[in-house]
């Protein structure tokens, strides 16, 4: 077991770090540490900025393969690369979704001419993508999608009728990438397709999802009639399912270590608080924080041997299938226990009517992380099903 | 990086796995957990001459293996998953731990190679107020001459009763806390020493209670690594042992972890409700769940830990954070077993509760282990220190 980075990729680090100093201040200073989860809507223009800055250094899309425009970048160079990316307090990524989900999607299942089209606007940071997979009756049922696709021969366009739900970033972005049903008579899986459609279009409603927070970051989309070109459908119809979970088996995880980092300033901050206000002293919030730390710690360890590639230890990946409830766990612990060390003092919010500061912002943001991308209930599903081979949940 | 096992690593591991698994039958530990010494003599001599464990971590200057503390580590974790009943614990996490810790050289390679050939050891440093910090060690020394004379009753020692060599910790008359400690190496045949096994509600992990009276122990005999002049210093090498030992234990746990799940899951594919095997219910499937994220958590712990005792020993850089990885994996591995062994006891329903099972085995190690050198609560307070104060 060695449990350092190799000289070449400490010799990367100090290449972002450095970089990063240079240029993530100034006009860019305003928005350093902002708009990650629950801070998504603000400062939307100038993330986008940010963005094309971050083009011009070569810095988007570093896990990309360099024929398709990326860096081809290291298993160990993406960890080290977000995790710089944090240290610096790099604002949320709007182009997180084109980067991480529609490139790669490309990548691996894209004609090549949707390649040509779509990556150079997701590399350069001027076209921004949102992710259309949920609706009201498909949450953690994926598969029972009721968006339509139809193929109409005198446009010669795809029609696309139905909703989508918590997609963030919709009225952000230039594309959508959507899974709707090709075949109306099929059900769950089967009968998918995978479409790239153009947001700006009339066939097209945005509309705000107000959270427990307040705030905005969320929303609905209504697609009425909404076109798509013929060639804008990725895989053939009927392939939408294998396209979309295609990139599931890829995720190693590389984004892990810089959001820890961002739980650790959390847990910082919560810490000086505790020293200040004298939780310090209370001896159930002592353990509480000393196990908040272990927790952290241990998720270190564990993003650690996924990294690594797991599995020679009898594991099989197991360390990965456990991560998003154990992190989401984690954090959602964090947000009650930074609510109990502020005391009385967590009740009022910075300013009226309703701005609430970052840690009371995190406390109710973080009622999402154990909801969104599979609540726990159905992650213990698929750890029990798939990792202990317990008998699978009856699916229609 | 590469935070998992390399291919030597994963066959001394499996080699472990596939020996434990023949002669640590569930028979075989009823057997000899019903013994007051605790375990078969025949196994542990196969123990020592067949498979070299009591050599694995001794460098190979003293007649070991030369191995690591991760080599350790993984083989711990097997000996835990089958509840081995064997003074290997005692002997190597303990004992050995404190030769290289602190013995001088001559110790060295006076005591170590008898240890490989099947000599048992471990250390005594509680006394009857409990408590796992400096301020436990109860006992006492005093200078005679040449001669250190001990005197005192030390408690909840493992194999105390049947170990050949003690470790003793002693504090000068009077001193206090971290001051004035002395680690003491004593034959157990030596004159005014007296044990006494206490049966134990784990009795796969026995204990015994040593009162030493008016016992002479030459200086050569002190164990301050190569300061044997120096007496009363032996604090910060005593915390150290038990640090290691704590990862040692914490090992031992994540190997019963993992085992209370597997068993769990086992039994309730195979137990029959309502038409269909438990396993197929939602309520056991996420209890299930969650038992798999405490042992792949509480091996991501002791690994990381493995790796930075080993550093300690090589005096690598990790070597610093030794008792904040020992404090996190003991905390969550307790938490850990405990939670696995009572949810997989429950999970057996009705025979679950019975001599019979096995979980109820597990259950018991759970809090015996947890207990042994600081529950969790404990060593969260040593983290809540290091944050906060």
């Amino acid at each position: 077991m060695k449990l350092s980075f190799s000289a070449e990729d400490e010799q990367f680090r100090e290449e972002i770090a450095s970089w990063l100093r240079e240029n993530l201040g100034g006009e860019f200073e305003q928005i350093r540490s902002r708009g990650g989860p629950g801070d998504e809507h603000m400062y939307p223009e100038e993330r986008k900025a940010w963005e094309r800055k971050l083009a011009e250094g070569g810095w988007t899309c570093i896990g990309w393969p360099q024929e398709y425009g990326g860096r081809g970048a290291s298993i160990e160079q993406q960890v080290i690369f977000h995790e710089e990316y944090a240290r610096a307090g790099g604002p949320g990524r709007m182009g997180h979704i084109g980067e991480g989900l529609t490139g790669p999607t490309l990548i691996a299942f894209g004609s090549e001419e949707q390649q040509q089209r779509f990556l150079p606007g997701i590399l350069a940071g001027t076209e921004y993508w949102c992710q259309g997979y949920s609706e009201p009756s498909a949450g953690s049922d994926l598969a029972n999608v009721k968006t339509k696709a139809r193929f109409d021969e005198e446009k010669g366009k795809w029609l696309i009728n139905g909703q989508k739900v918590w997609t963030s970033n919709a009225h952000e972005s230039e594309h959508c990438f959507v899974i709707a049903r090709t075949d109306p008579d099929s059900v769950g899986h089967r009968g998918l397709g995978f479409f790239l459609i153009e947001m700006d279009q009339p066939g097209i409603e945005v509309r705000p999802i107000e959270q427990l927070t307040g705030t905005c970051e969320f929303n609905e989309v209504f697609f009425d009639d909404a076109e798509c070109g013929a060639g804008d459908i990725v895989g053939a119809p009927g392939e939408g399912w294998k396209v979309a979970m295609g990139l599931l088996g890829y995720e190693r995880g590389v984004s892990t270590l810089g959001q820890q980092m961002l739980f650790q300033n959390e847990l910082d901050e919560i810490v000086q608080i505790a020293r200040d206000n004298g939780a310090a002293r209370d001896p159930a919030l002592r353990q509480r924080i000393a196990d908040a730390h272990i927790g952290l710690r241990i998720m270190r360890y564990n993003s650690m041997r996924t990294l690594s590639g797991g599995g020679n230890d009898g594991g099989l990946q197991k360390e990965a299938m456990i991560y998003k409830l154990f992190w989401a766990t984690w954090h959602r612990n964090l947000g009650k226990l930074a609510m109990d060390v502020l005391g009385p003092e967590a009740e009022i919010c910075e300013g009226g009517p309703y701005q609430l500061g970052r840690l009371q912002s995190m406390y109710l943001f973080s009622r999402a992380d154990t909801i969104y991308g599979g609540t726990n209930q159905i992650q213990r599903n698929i750890i029990a099903e798939r990792a202990l081979g317990m008998p699978r949940e009856p699916r229609g | 990086m590469e935070f998992s096992f390399t291919d030597e690593q994963q066959m001394i591991r499996d080699t472990a796995e596939a020996f434990l698994g023949e002669v640590s039958t569930s028979e075989a530990v009823r057997a000899a957990m019903a013994t007051e010494s605790g375990y078969d003599p025949a196994l542990w001599q196969r123990i020592c001459a067949e498979m070299y464990w009591p050599a694995i971590h001794i460098p190979e200057a003293y007649g070991g293996m030369g191995l690591g503390y991760v080599e350790l580590v993984a083989t711990l974790e097997q000996m835990g998953r089958v509840l081995l009943c064997s003074p290997f614990y005692s002997t190597v996490c303990l004992g050995v731990n404190a030769l290289l810790v602190a013995g001088s050289e001559a110790q060295k390679n006076q005591y170590l190679p008898q240890i490989i050939e099947g000599k048992t050891a471990t250390l005594a440093y509680t006394g009857v107020g409990g408590g796992w910090d400096a301020a436990a060690v109860e006992g006492n020394w005093r200078r005679d001459g040449d001669d250190f004379v001990l005197d005192g009753v030390w408690r909840y020692v493992p194999d105390g009763h049947t170990a050949d060599l003690l470790i003793i910790a002693a504090r000068e008359a009077g001193s206090e806390g971290e001051a004035g400690i002395g680690l003491f190496l004593v034959p157990a045949d030596t004159e005014g020493v007296d044990r006494e096994w206490l049966p134990t509600v784990d009795q796969t992990r026995k204990q015994a209670q040593l009162t030493l009276t008016d016992v002479r122990v030459p200086v050569a005999q002190l164990l301050e690594s190569e300061r044997s002049d120096v007496s009363g210093a032996a604090w910060p090498l005593l915390a150290r042992i038990i640090d290691l030992a704590t990862i040692g234990v914490a090992a031992e746990q994540l190997g019963g972890c993992q085992q209370a799940l597997d068993s769990t899951v086992a039994y309730t594919r195979e137990r029959v409700q309502f038409n269909r095997t438990i396993a197929s219910f939602q309520a056991v499937k996420h209890k299930a769940a969650d038992m798999m994220v405490k042992v792949e958590t509480a091996r991501s712990a002791v690994y990381y830990a493995a790796c930075v005792a080993q550093q300690a020993m090589e005096g690598g850089p990790l070597g610093a954070e030794l008792s904040e990885a020992a404090s996190i994996a003991k905390a969550w591995c307790s938490d850990a077993y405990f939670f696995n062994a009572g949810t997989g006891l429950q999970l057996h329903g009705g025979v679950g509760f019975t001599w019979e099972y096995d979980i109820q085995l597990y259950f018991k190690r759970a809090k015996s282990s947890e207990t042994f050198l600081g529950n969790s609560a404990w060593h969260r307070e040593r983290i809540a220190r290091q944050l906060l104060d």
